[in-house]
């Protein structure tokens, strides 16, 4: 029944959020906030992990490489695989459920707990419009995230294979350059598409009707972070399912 | 002029609000008192639209806003200034931006304008040279008065004030007191304020109602409220020590 009611909530959410707009002016000025916030300030930690995980993946898959018969570009090529499918796109948007989605859950918490929400409310603002909304906007740009994490993970592949001693540079390019599918590439954005809307608005709701005080914004966050990895993953298996196995 | 009839309001099983019946007079501060818990808060915001009540209507002038629809309460809602218990000051804004707000909301001044009347505000309520420093960086008493200063900044009609000098000092109490009267009817609003603070009652209290379990028990004016023997009131009032002196004081000189 909670589960019920909650998906309810979320979805009534999702229609307020849109039904009466802020003032532009103020709307673009919290939508630039929310992209420096939400987008810009993640990029530090997103370039780190994306360069020393293409790394690591990249030693894995040629320490595993035994049979002499397999060729060295497959080290390229498995780091690209795993990069762009699947480390990119659902590994970092783990991260930023951790990073940004708890971010989300407390801001907008807090708000909650110390009245600034009603404030809103009562000078007859639609709260949700103007809280969620230029969060929905802001991480319309987070695919732009994602291809700085492709790139720097296969880049990272590629440094430890060329100066590991793995691989030549040219195999390694070779590797990455083969087989190319653009259809992987369509899924890849098109899941990052989907997360993105799953960072910015569960997390939200997450905050936005929570109740209680400022021990229960700690919950809520890590609430969030919980709801919003496993619907990330779910969604995950469910597209790939749905475009990839087709 | 808001005018309230049988409103009643319930969380859950509990009934808070348990059938109230009032006005309130346009051009005076009204004032809500009551033991905390009482459901002074509740009261407010059931006013301002944010609780619904589930029984009873609302009036603002001829209009119930049980019967208005979504953009009428958005207008209504622009023409009232409200300060929070808490103060609910935005704290990722300085200041300056927290008062401009409904400005920038809500009107089509330019910048300069907004400044000047941002200022304007702030000085009435004896906070100059603070304008860009954040809700943390300030006191609690210069938070309160911030709020006050964001809820009269656009002329509102209605100004709604939940214990507006809680946690105040006297002075700086006073000080909102009369700052809260006096722009009562300067603009000829209708102000209601929440509070459980006998000096107020004595200062501002045109029009005072009390509030027990739910119920109002008593209204009148400040004049009436030392005048009566109304149980709930007598006990409310006279629960300090210092205004029962006052009153035996006052019944001695009386008396010779
Ligand atoms: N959102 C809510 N959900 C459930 N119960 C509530 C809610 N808000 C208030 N109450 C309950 O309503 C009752 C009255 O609360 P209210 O805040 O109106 O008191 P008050 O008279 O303003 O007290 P104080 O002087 O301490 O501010 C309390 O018992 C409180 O627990
Ligand atoms: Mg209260």
């Amino acid at each position: 029944m909670k589960y019920l009611h909650d998906i309810g909530s979320y979805f009534l959410m999702l229609k307020k959020v849109f039904a009466s707009f802020t003032k532009t002016s103020v709307l673009k000025h919290m939508i630039f906030k929310d992209i420096n916030d939400l987008i810009i300030s993640s990029l530090g930690i997103v370039a780190f992990i994306s360069f020393f995980v293409g790394g690591v993946v990249s030693i894995q898959t040629a320490l595993n490489m035994d049979n002499p018969i397999v060729p060295d570009s497959l080290i390229g090529f498995a780091t690209r695989q795993s990069v762009i499918l699947e480390f990119a796109p659902t590994f970092i948007s783990i991260i930023m459920a951790g990073k940004v989605g708890s971010f989300i859950t407390s801001s907008i918490g807090s708000m909650r707990v110390t009245e600034q929400i009603d404030a809103l409310e009562v000078m007859g603002i639609n709260s949700l419009n103007y809280l969620v909304f230029p969060k929905i906007v802001a991480l319309m740009f987070y695919p732009f995230v994602i291809v700085l994490s492709m790139f720097l993970g296969v880049f990272g592949g590629w440094v430890a294979a060329v100066y590991g001693g793995f691989s030549s540079s040219a195999d390694f390019i070779a590797g990455v350059q083969e087989d190319f599918i653009p259809y992987q590439l369509f899924y890849a954005f098109f899941k990052t598409f989907i997360f993105a809307f799953i960072l910015a608005t569960v997390p939200s709701w997450q905050g936005y009707y929570m109740k209680g005080g400022s021990l229960e914004v700690g919950k809520a966050s890590t609430n969030s972070f919980v709801w919003t990895s496993v619907l990330i993953i779910a969604a995950n298996y469910i597209i790939t399912q749905l475009l990839l196995s087709a | 002029m808001i005018k309230i009839e049988d409103v009643h309001k319930r969380f859950g099983e509990e009934e808070i609000l348990k059938g109230i019946t009032t006005v309130f007079e346009k051009g005076k501060t009204n004032l809500i008192i009551g033991q905390s818990g009482s459901g002074k808060s509740v009261m407010l915001k059931c006013l301002i639209g944010l609780f619904k009540p589930e029984q009873g209507k609302i009036y603002y002038g001829d209009e119930a806003i049980q019967d208005m629809d979504d953009e009428r309460q958005r207008k209504l809602r622009e023409e009232m200034g409200m300060l929070f218990q808490g103060g609910a000051l935005f704290d990722s804004m300085n200041i300056e931006e927290n008062v401009m707000f409904p400005l920038r909301m809500f009107t089509k001044m330019k910048k300069p304008e907004m400044l000047a009347r941002v200022n304007e505000v702030l000085k009435r309520v004896n906070l100059e040279g603070v304008n860009k420093k954040y809700t943390a960086e300030i006191s609690g008493g210069m938070q309160k008065r911030v709020s006050i200063a964001r809820a009269i900044v656009n002329k509102p009609k209605y100004l709604f004030c939940d214990e507006p000098n809680s946690g105040l000092d006297p002075k700086t109490a006073t000080l909102i007191d009369t700052l809260i009267q006096e722009i009562t009817h300067e603009y000829d609003i209708t102000t209601i304020v929440v509070t459980h603070d006998m000096n107020s009652v004595m200062e501002i209290g045109e029009k005072v109602m009390l509030l027990k379990n739910g119920k109002l028990v008593w209204q009148g004016t400040n004049q009436e409220i030392f005048k009566t023997d109304n149980e709930d009131v007598t006990s409310f009032v006279y629960s300090s020590d210092l205004f029962k002196k006052i009153r035996d004081v006052q019944l001695k000189e009386n008396k010779a």
